[in-house]
């Protein structure tokens, strides 16, 4: 085994060089006039029983990184591996195969329920599409995750619109869990919910890690609540990955100026500790037409003249730490 | 309290919606007021009536199915409840303005930026048309839009959600109003932005030297702005007082379980607090007791009996719950 293919073994997903390009049409017959740079080649890995949290404001490519990485969508360039085997092009059946270990956790937990079809049947619908029984055969089962996500077991019958914001949230944990996968990938799933109601669906997905030996990709814009989650966090900003760190060592010491300025912008619940805030003047660019250089640099407010030339590379500046930044360089 | 410097005051306020031919209190009983220059935040969940309380203010309830049943709204002494909508007009803008949590809807997406903004100046002032136009225009450049001259001939849609965000607060801050009501301004952008945005009402607050009631759900936002703060809980006001106390001496358990209940980035913490249940819904609110009572940590059998009031317990600090002999019937009369 090459040093190389150990790598991609020992990590539950390594991605490499991923990109995203969403075709832009128009003028004579819809030609292709350009791309939407979503996902701007970004690498990571997670690693077994992990939570990686992807941290970035709207826009900025993390949910369609999350759902390229599930191969919801295919990529446009780079690799996928999933437990040492590349997942980039699968297809058909062994795609299918694949779903059953990555699930999904939705925002909205007001659309991404089928209002017409009753909780147990939301919840067994992917036990039963891979052949795990049929749904009274599975109803005990099914009764235990509802159980174990909070619900009362009458949930079973009843219908998606019957529940509060957090309620769902809740079922569509349940159902992500029903294959006992073995990566969730939560994309802003308490963004939609009121505090008191996000803590607990907090807690419930960081005891439902533990008990179920999950790995988490935590997407969501709230730096605070991605702080509490994560052990390492990414920062997203116009496509591209700016910083990786632990998640301690990301707070407190952030090394890239968008880093930076994303943590001092969080408004902090203690009136006596009014931090001095970057404000960052703009806003984040078109990612049709993104800056030359690095993507930050019309923002940044430790702009050099050689920003808007050279694209920094995500280097690694201290141990787990990795910034892409020509501070650094 | 003496009310003499108060600008706006509100007074058991009970403001009712008709669903199925029955009346339900979105806001019951709400009294606080706003002193001038003053950041006051309303702080609650979805739900709690900070929206519809706000709404009743500038009196813009829908008006097949909602009205204020009782109380009153007193703005430099004046009550607005019984005023018309002509009436009002005058008011609303000028006097009291308000910007709003989604900058899109609240702005015609047909249009001008510049023909939205001269139409609050031509409703309130006699100038000239030229001299609405460059006032327009020094009013974007205010709130930090540099290329005015060009934005007044966009649209609504070539904006940015902080730019709209910015016109928004251009358009209620045109008149010099005394009153900025400010519902949710920054829910729907992100950090960075929210941050610039925060920055502008603080800078304009000081410039044009008006009031602003700031209603949010995000505590870090009311740490930041407040002055003083209002906590809501089902369309009551559960606790009130300076900004300080309610973050450091928080009576209410409602106040104490939200405040545990968020994640601080400088904590370690494995397990969140969490406050069990939801809020109850309009047509579920208990008749009797407080309306806090299925989810509160402390609750006590009377609490299901007895309706609670929004007491003292020592000066500039009150709180509507039965742990407080100053919430208690019994003993607040006795006290008056």
């Amino acid at each position: 085994m090459t040093q190389q293919q150990k790598d991609r073994s020992e990590h539950l997903l390594k991605v490499e060089e991923l990109k995203k390009y969403y075709p832009v049409r128009g003028g004579f017959f819809r030609r292709k006039i350009g791309d939407v740079k979503a996902v701007d080649n970004i690498s990571l890995d997670l690693k077994r029983g992990e939570t990686f949290g992807l941290v970035g404001e709207s826009g900025c490519g993390k949910s369609t990184a999350g759902r390229t990485i599930t191969r919801l969508f295919k990529p446009t360039e780079g690799k996928i591996f999933f437990e040492g085997k590349d997942i980039t092009n699968l297809r058909g059946t062994q795609l299918r195969n694949l779903r059953q270990d990555i699930q999904m956790v939705f925002q909205d937990p007001y659309a991404s329920l089928n209002p017409k079809m009753m909780v147990g049947s939301i919840v067994s619908e992917p036990l039963v599409n891979y052949g795990k029984g049929s749904e009274s055969k599975l109803k005990d089962e099914v009764m235990n995750l509802l159980t174990r996500v909070g619900l009362p077991e009458d949930a079973y019958y009843k219908y998606p619109h019957e529940f509060s914001g957090g309620q769902r949230q809740r079922i569509g944990i349940a159902r992500a869990l029903a294959l006992k996968p073995k990566l969730i990938v939560a994309d802003e799933p308490v963004s939609a919910l009121d505090v008191s109601v996000q803590s607990q669906v907090l807690n419930l997905l960081k005891e439902l890690q533990d008990e179920f030996d999950l790995t988490l990709l935590f997407i969501a814009h709230d730096l605070s609540v991605v702080k509490h989650m994560s052990d390492r966090i990414g920062v997203m900003y116009l496509g591209n990955l700016v910083e990786v760190a632990d998640a301690d060592d990301l707070y407190r010491d952030p090394k890239h100026p968008y880093t930076q300025a994303l943590i001092s912008a969080i408004p902090q619940p203690d009136p006596r500790n009014k931090s001095e805030r970057i404000i960052l003047s703009g806003d984040v660019p078109s990612p049709q037409n993104p800056p030359v250089g690095c993507p930050f640099h019309p923002r940044c407010p430790k702009v050099m003249p050689e920003c808007s030339g050279k694209k920094p590379q995500l280097k690694e500046v201290n141990k787990e730490h990795r910034v892409s930044c020509l501070l650094y360089e | 309290m003496s009310n003499q410097e108060a600008l706006l005051e509100i007074k058991n306020l009970h403001t009712g919606f008709d669903i199925g031919g029955e009346t339900h209190h979105a806001v019951k009983d709400v009294s606080f007021s706003v002193k001038p220059r003053e950041v006051v935040c309303v702080v609650g969940e979805s739900g709690c009536g900070k929206s519809v309380m706000s709404l009743s203010i500038m009196k813009l309830l829908p008006k097949h199915n909602g009205k204020i049943d009782k109380g009153e709204i007193l703005f430099k002494g004046k009550d607005l409840v019984p005023l018309n909508d002509k009436e009002m007009n005058q008011i609303r803008g000028k006097d009291i303005s308000m910007i709003f949590q989604e900058p899109m809807t609240a702005l015609n997406p047909v249009l001008t930026i510049g023909f939205q903004m001269d139409e609050v100046l031509i409703n309130h002032t006699n100038a000239k048309k030229e001299e609405i136009r460059q006032k327009s225009i020094s009013l974007l450049k205010q709130v930090g839009i540099s290329r005015a001259e060009q934005i007044v001939h966009e649209y609504p849609h070539q904006l940015s959600g902080g730019m709209r965000q910015r016109v928004m607060i251009a358009m209620a801050i045109a008149c010099q109003p005394q009153l900025l009501i400010a519902d949710e301004p920054t829910t729907a952008l992100d950090v960075t932005v929210q941050a610039q945005i925060l920055e502008l009402i603080t800078k304009i607050q000081d410039e044009v030297g008006m009031a602003v009631m700031l209603i949010t759900h995000d505590l870090g936002v009311v740490a930041e702005m407040a002055d003083r703060v209002v906590v809501m809980y089902a369309g009551q006001v559960v606790e009130e007082s300076d900004v300080d106390r309610i973050f450091y001496d928080p009576k209410h358990p409602y106040t104490r379980a939200l405040l545990s209940s968020i994640p601080r980035m400088e904590e370690e913490k494995e397990v969140l607090n969490t406050i069990k249940g939801i809020v109850p819904s309009l047509k579920n609110m208990p008749e009797v007791g407080c309306r806090f009572v299925d989810r509160c940590p402390e609750a006590m059998p009377e609490c299901r009996k007895i309706d609670p009031l929004l007491g003292e317990t020592e000066k500039g600090h009150s709180v509507r719950c039965l742990l407080y002999d100053a919430s208690k019937p019994e003993k607040k009369s006795e006290v008056r």
